[in-house]
């Protein structure tokens, strides 16, 4: 379970995200929708414990993020930022086998190296994994990314725009990856995402942030109506019935 | 662009990143070769007769061994200086002489040579020791203000700190009388190395072996502040160790050598643009590749204008300032 207990960041004097309270249930994907700015990012980093609160605490499984060392939380949770950048030259392998680092400190065992087969394939990596992260395509490299994090095998997986840069197929594959991980092996999956159709339909609960605070928190159901997702977004959306569920139309 | 080819994957064969268990790997081997042909021939390069003068064997015993041994430590240890530095600033164009840290240790040398003529090594070294973790400390902090930390603008800044720290060591000395000191320290050289007074070069050894076993949590390091902390690394801890290495690394040089600038910088940009990024097996190539050069450098400088000597901070200012241009010419073709 995340629990997050009035947590606030102060940016400036005039930007400030939260106070923030919610609580996620252990199991499934929650969604993070809102318009640009709203403190989606922000709330996910503070719970992956790369940026530190003003006010407020989180736990993750009964881990406070903030006290909790970061070796031990890293077998619990992994996060990936919206914005990755580095110089090192490394090349798709040795990043994935990077997300084994909690457990094998750098000396990968035969099962370490079993489990970064499993994340580079299923992002359908196979042929990339000799190549050098700075000779990928944008969208390539987010899939080393996302492998990466996925290598970790964490409990708890927070994911800030995963679908950056991806094409509609490996968009889908990652969606339903991601799916069957939270309900076959019960992870839970928090992922900020920008398409709200994507959101609903892979989804077990989104959760809508507006101006640094959650505004709406529910199954898809409830929450992809005209009324809240107009207000949300601050843009007229209609949403109507698709051959697989709602679909929001607002173009 | 290149199509993805599968046969990238299976020539691989999976489970087998980073080849593990070749202990021995051939092209390694010739390296090793190369340089200890290099060594060899600065063993028997000078002007005194080694063979023909009675005192022939205790010359080479008493000036050519040591200097042979200094320029392995020193090379290695400044080439290693430089990787360690630019994991931790995630910037390729640092190290120890572009952030102002041999500045440091040159100021710290100096304080201490002034408050206290007499002076033993030990106390000298610890001088620059500590102001270089004081400086590397001073300019990292002011790197994290920053937000373009991969840009040119560090290093730039670096020099100008580095700029401003040794004329403020310069003026020490021209008040002090004592120029010739920082002029000792600006021509790093190896001319003056004899037994007795370069043993403490062998403490960089023990930097080298620590940074060869911190060698994954360096490359983690590498990745920056967020990545590491998330797969668990203490970052802060493991950038204080860093900073201290690099200090100690640093000071114990500039005390024996003086200043040996580019090294740091040209050794792990080649080293990372054959091999890739993998930190722990290409630690032995940045060592061999720091020793090789600062022994070309070395020799060249022994025999350039024999029978005097050209110090080896001046052929590698010139080698290094070439390779820095054409190192930034290529990564900005490649974007
Ligand atoms: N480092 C920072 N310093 C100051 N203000 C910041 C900083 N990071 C974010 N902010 C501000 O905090 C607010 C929330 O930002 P955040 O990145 O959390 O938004 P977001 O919901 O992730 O937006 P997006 O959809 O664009 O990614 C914004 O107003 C932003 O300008
Ligand atoms: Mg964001």
């Amino acid at each position: 379970m995340i629990r997050v207990t009035d947590v606030i960041k102060r940016y400036s004097s005039e930007v400030a995200i939260g106070p923030v309270d919610l609580t996620i249930e252990p199991g499934g994907i929650i969604a993070l929708v809102g318009p640009n700015g709203a403190g989606k990012s922000t709330l996910l980093t503070m719970m992956g414990r790369l940026l530190g609160m003003d006010g407020g605490s989180i736990s993750i499984a009964g881990h406070d993020v903030a006290r909790t060392p970061s070796r031990e939380l890293a077998t619990i949770v992994s996060i990936l930022r919206q914005e990755n950048h580095f110089i090192t030259r490394l090349t798709v392998r040795q990043l994935v086998g990077f997300g084994r680092f909690p457990y094998s400190q750098g000396r990968l065992t035969p099962a370490d190296e079993q489990i970064i087969d499993r994340a580079i394939s299923f992002l359908d990596l196979t042929g990339l994994e000799g190549r050098y992260l700075d000779e990928l395509s944008g969208g390539q490299r987010q899939r080393a990314y996302v492998a990466m994090v996925l290598a970790q095998d964490t409990e708890y997986v927070l994911l800030d725009e995963p679908l950056n840069n991806l094409d509609m197929r490996h968009s889908v594959a990652m969606m339903r990856h991601l799916h069957d991980a939270a309900h076959t092996l019960g992870r839970t999956i928090v992922i900020v995402l920008h398409d709200i159709n994507f959101a609903c339909q892979y989804a077990d609960r989104l959760c809508a942030m507006k101006d640094g605070r959650v505004v709406a928190f529910g199954t898809p159901e409830e929450i992809m109506t005209s009324e809240v997702l107009t207000d949300v977004f601050e843009t007229t959306v209609e949403v109507i019935d698709g051959p697989r569920g709602r679909l929001a139309v607002y173009y | 662009m290149t199509v993805p080819s599968p046969a990238a994957g299976a020539v691989r064969a999976p489970g087998r990143g980073r080849a593990p268990g070749r202990l021995v790997d051939p092209k390694l081997l010739l390296g090793i070769l190369v340089v200890g042909a290099l060594l060899v021939a600065s063993l028997f390069t000078g002007v005194y007769d080694i063979w023909g003068a009675d005192d022939g064997a205790a010359m080479f015993a008493i000036t050519r061994v040591p200097r042979t041994i200094a320029l392995v430590l020193a090379g290695a240890a400044m080439a290693m200086s430089g990787l360690v530095m630019q994991l931790l600033t995630q910037n390729r164009f640092v190290e120890p002489t572009t952030t102002g840290t041999t500045e440091w240790a040159g100021l710290g040398l100096l304080l201490v040579m002034v408050v206290a003529p007499e002076a033993s090594l030990t106390a000298r070294m610890i001088g620059a020791v500590v102001a270089s973790f004081v400086g590397t400390v001073i300019f990292f902090a002011f790197l994290r203000r920053v937000t373009l930390r991969s840009s040119l603008i560090v290093p730039i800044v670096g020099i100008m700190l580095g700029a401003v720290v040794g004329s403020i060591s310069t003026f020490i000395a021209l008040r002090t009388n004592s120029l010739q000191i920082i002029g000792v320290w600006f021509a790093g050289s190896f001319t003056d190395i004899i037994r007795g007074q370069y043993e403490v070069l062998w403490i960089t050894g023990l930097v080298g072996v620590a940074v060869f076993i911190a060698a994954d949590r360096f490359t983690v390091a590498g990745l920056g502040e967020e990545i590491a902390t998330n797969v668990g690394l203490n970052y802060p801890r493991m950038v204080l160790i860093g900073t201290g290495l690099i200090a100690v690394a640093t000071g114990v040089v500039t005390v024996v050598v003086g200043n040996l600038p580019f090294l740091g910088l040209i050794v792990p940009n080649i080293v990372s643009l054959i091999r890739g990024d993998d930190l722990r097996s290409n630690l032995p190539w940045v060592c061999l590749l720091g020793i090789g050069i600062v022994t070309v450098c070395d020799l060249v400088g022994r025999t350039l204008i024999m029978p005097f000597e050209v110090p080896v901070s001046l052929i590698l200012g010139i080698l290094g300032a070439v390779v820095f241009i054409a190192l930034l010419l290529h990564r900005r073709r490649r974007g």
